[in-house]
């Protein structure tokens, strides 16, 4: 039998110690999520109604003040940036999953990376320099553009990873039949991984859904509808800064509840899409 | 039926031809992406780049209605960036390596998945809604209840001395550190699992205990890795905008005491780009090619070493 010795009683105590920490390390980093949750519904529940998804912003105080411009806005946001992001960024993944080299594809890859991680502002300063300096007016396109800069390579990567998911023998077996390689991708390996693909899209949009530092100079935010894709458009994270740091209750309340339905959205788009597709991509590899 | 590969070759080796091109246009577009930014960026700042050539790095004024065009330099903006990026890597390095080690050693098997969710949950919650929530949750908090007692504690250092306004540099790093745990955890998460099994028997086998497992056998031996994760919150940190405008304050002071307001490169961008022109909007301009440089470099070297340890790691099992 070992007799448990001073020393080793202090390092199993350490051990215990040390990892309680490591408890009490992720307790504090899932609390803050609870913390924000716990605020949204508490504040911004009170303030939502019907008006609220059906009118548009009022002055301070003024009764069914709403944000229908803003949701419908940040929607057309988003459909903007997708024929930005998309199709150069499915391709992109083709290329890297079917065609690229292994050193070709490191390379594409490692940029990809990098940009993810450029900060989002800098998109809207480009997207100013390149549309609204020369359309010389703030506009859906430029915020749409902005948008789709950063869903780019975000849709690259996921592209690529479902598609590396699909079995070689089924592009075999197609190219066996003599189907050109083109059209193996586009009838059997992009059919195939489709789901994946959708998913990946509606992840990036989740991620950009929320952006605001992009929209503040290139959408630049509107009280009125504005049907317009060449002039200024709402977005629902502009109206929630805009709201949130002006002076009036009333706004700040509406802005709870913007933000409420804005988390929604995003927390729909990234948390439900991933349940959702979570079979599929088990049950491909 | 005739076989399309034999019976059209001409046409349908055109066709391939042709989607090989065009999806090898969609991969370089990142790249391009990236020049046309630096570009653009650069050609914004000419004007200020002629008007103030260096010293707009060493230069602490930033005044629209000093002389004709304003005097503009960047210092308050980099310092205020780099002190609010350090209080929030200070903060949330320790605790996402701490969750990492519990997601990947300790915690029960059944608990790890959904614990992984919550935390990418997180990471969903966009930028402006935490500057919503320290506006009226956090700033008040800190103002009445933490600040003072940090003061009385830790009142004799420079850097707690001063006013408290609630909000300020502190505040602005603290919203920062919650808002790149996600990414800092996930990421030393990936990789500690990288580490092999081995190590970690080889251990338990000569006696240690279980924290002595995780200090000898995992954390030294993806300390690298580590830092890389650290490196890349060091990135998210510094391009940070919405939530640092709402609660930094927005003033261009160099101010050692960390309770005074500040404002940090994004931050300016977003609270003056939208009414800016000449020399003024250059500056800006410069002001987001400083930051586009940095974080490019600051991500090229938390890529390199990830994937340094990654790369390791896959040859040593092949």
């Amino acid at each position: 039998m070992i007799v448990a010795s001073a020393n080793h009683r202090f390092r199993k105590f350490k051990s215990l110690a040390m990892n309680s920490l490591c408890i009490a390390c992720a307790l504090l980093v899932i609390l803050p999520l609870v913390v924000i949750l716990f605020y949204l519904v508490k504040m911004g529940a009170s303030s939502l109604n019907l008006a609220f998804f059906t009118n548009l912003p009022q002055a301070p105080n003024q009764p069914g003040s709403g944000m229908a411009n803003a949701i419908a806005g940040t929607l057309e946001l988003l459909l903007l940036a997708s024929f930005v992001g998309v199709p150069a960024g499915i391709l992109g993944g083709i290329y890297l999953s079917e065609y690229g080299g292994e050193r070709m594809n490191r390379w594409i890859r490692f940029w990809a990376d990098v940009l993810n991680g450029v900060p989002s502002i800098v998109w809207g300063m480009l997207s100013y320099a390149l549309v609204v300096i020369r359309m010389k007016a703030f506009s859906a396109w430029a915020g749409g553009l902005a948008l789709g800069f950063i869903m780019l390579p975000l849709v690259l990567r996921t592209t690529e990873e479902v598609l590396v998911l699909v079995p070689r023998s089924y592009r075999e077996a197609a190219l066996a039949l003599g189907l050109p390689q083109w059209k193996t991708i586009m009838r059997i390996v992009l059919p195939t991984a489709l789901r994946g693909i959708v998913t990946g899209i509606l992840l990036a949009m989740g991620r950009i859904a929320g952006e605001t530092a992009p929209l503040l100079f290139t959408a630049l935010g509107n009280d009125y509808w504005n049907h317009n894709l060449s002039g200024p458009i709402a977005a629902l994270p502009l109206q929630i800064f805009k709201y949130a740091i002006s002076a009036y209750d009333d706004w700040h309340r509406q802005a709870w509840a913007g933000a409420l339905v804005l988390v929604a959205l995003t927390f729909i788009l990234s948390i439900g899409v991933r349940l959702f597709s979570r079979g599929r991509f088990q049950k491909s590899t | 039926m005739a076989p399309a590969g034999v019976g059209a070759p001409s046409g349908s080796r055109l066709a391939d031809r042709v989607f090989h091109l065009l999806c090898l246009a969609g991969a370089l577009t990142v790249g391009l992406l990236l020049l046309l930014v630096l570009w653009e960026l650069i050609k914004g700042s000419h004007l200020s780049m002629k008007t103030f050539g260096w010293k707009f790095f060493i230069s602490k004024t930033w005044d629209p209605n000093a002389g004709v065009d304003g005097a503009y330099g960047a210092l308050p903006f980099i310092y205020g960036t780099i002190v609010t990026s350090i209080i929030a890597l200070v903060i949330a390095v320790p605790l996402s390596i701490g969750t990492a080690i519990y997601l990947t050693d300790l915690a029960p098997m059944w608990l790890r998945q959904p614990l992984t969710s919550i935390i990418e949950m997180l990471a969903a919650v966009p930028s402006v809604i935490w500057g919503l929530w320290g506006i009226f949750v956090l700033v008040p908090v800190l103002r009445t209840d933490v600040y003072p007692v940090l003061q009385k504690i830790l009142g004799f250092l420079p850097f707690f001395e001063g006013p408290i306004l609630g909000v300020g540099l502190l505040t602005a790093g603290t919203i920062v550190a919650i808002m790149i745990l996600p990414i800092v955890t996930s990421v030393s998460r990936e990789v500690l699992r990288s580490v092999p099994n081995l190590q970690r028997e080889a251990a338990y086998a000569l006696g240690a205990t279980r924290w002595e497992v995780t200090r000898i056998a995992v954390l030294s031996y993806a300390r690298r890795g580590l830092m890389g994760a650290a490196v890349l919150g060091l990135g998210r940190a510094l391009g940070e905008t919405m939530a640092v405008t709402m609660v930094i304050g927005n003033a261009p002071n160099i101010s050692l005491s960390l309770f005074d307001s500040g404002d940090t490169l994004a931050s300016v961008i977003a609270n003056q780009f939208p009414e800016a022109s000449g020399v003024m909007l250059s500056s800006l301009f410069e002001l987001g090619l400083v930051l586009l440089g940095v974080t490019i470099l600051v991500n090229i070297l938390a890529q390199i070493m990830i994937h340094a340890l990654t790369t390791a790691e896959t040859r040593r099992v092949a």
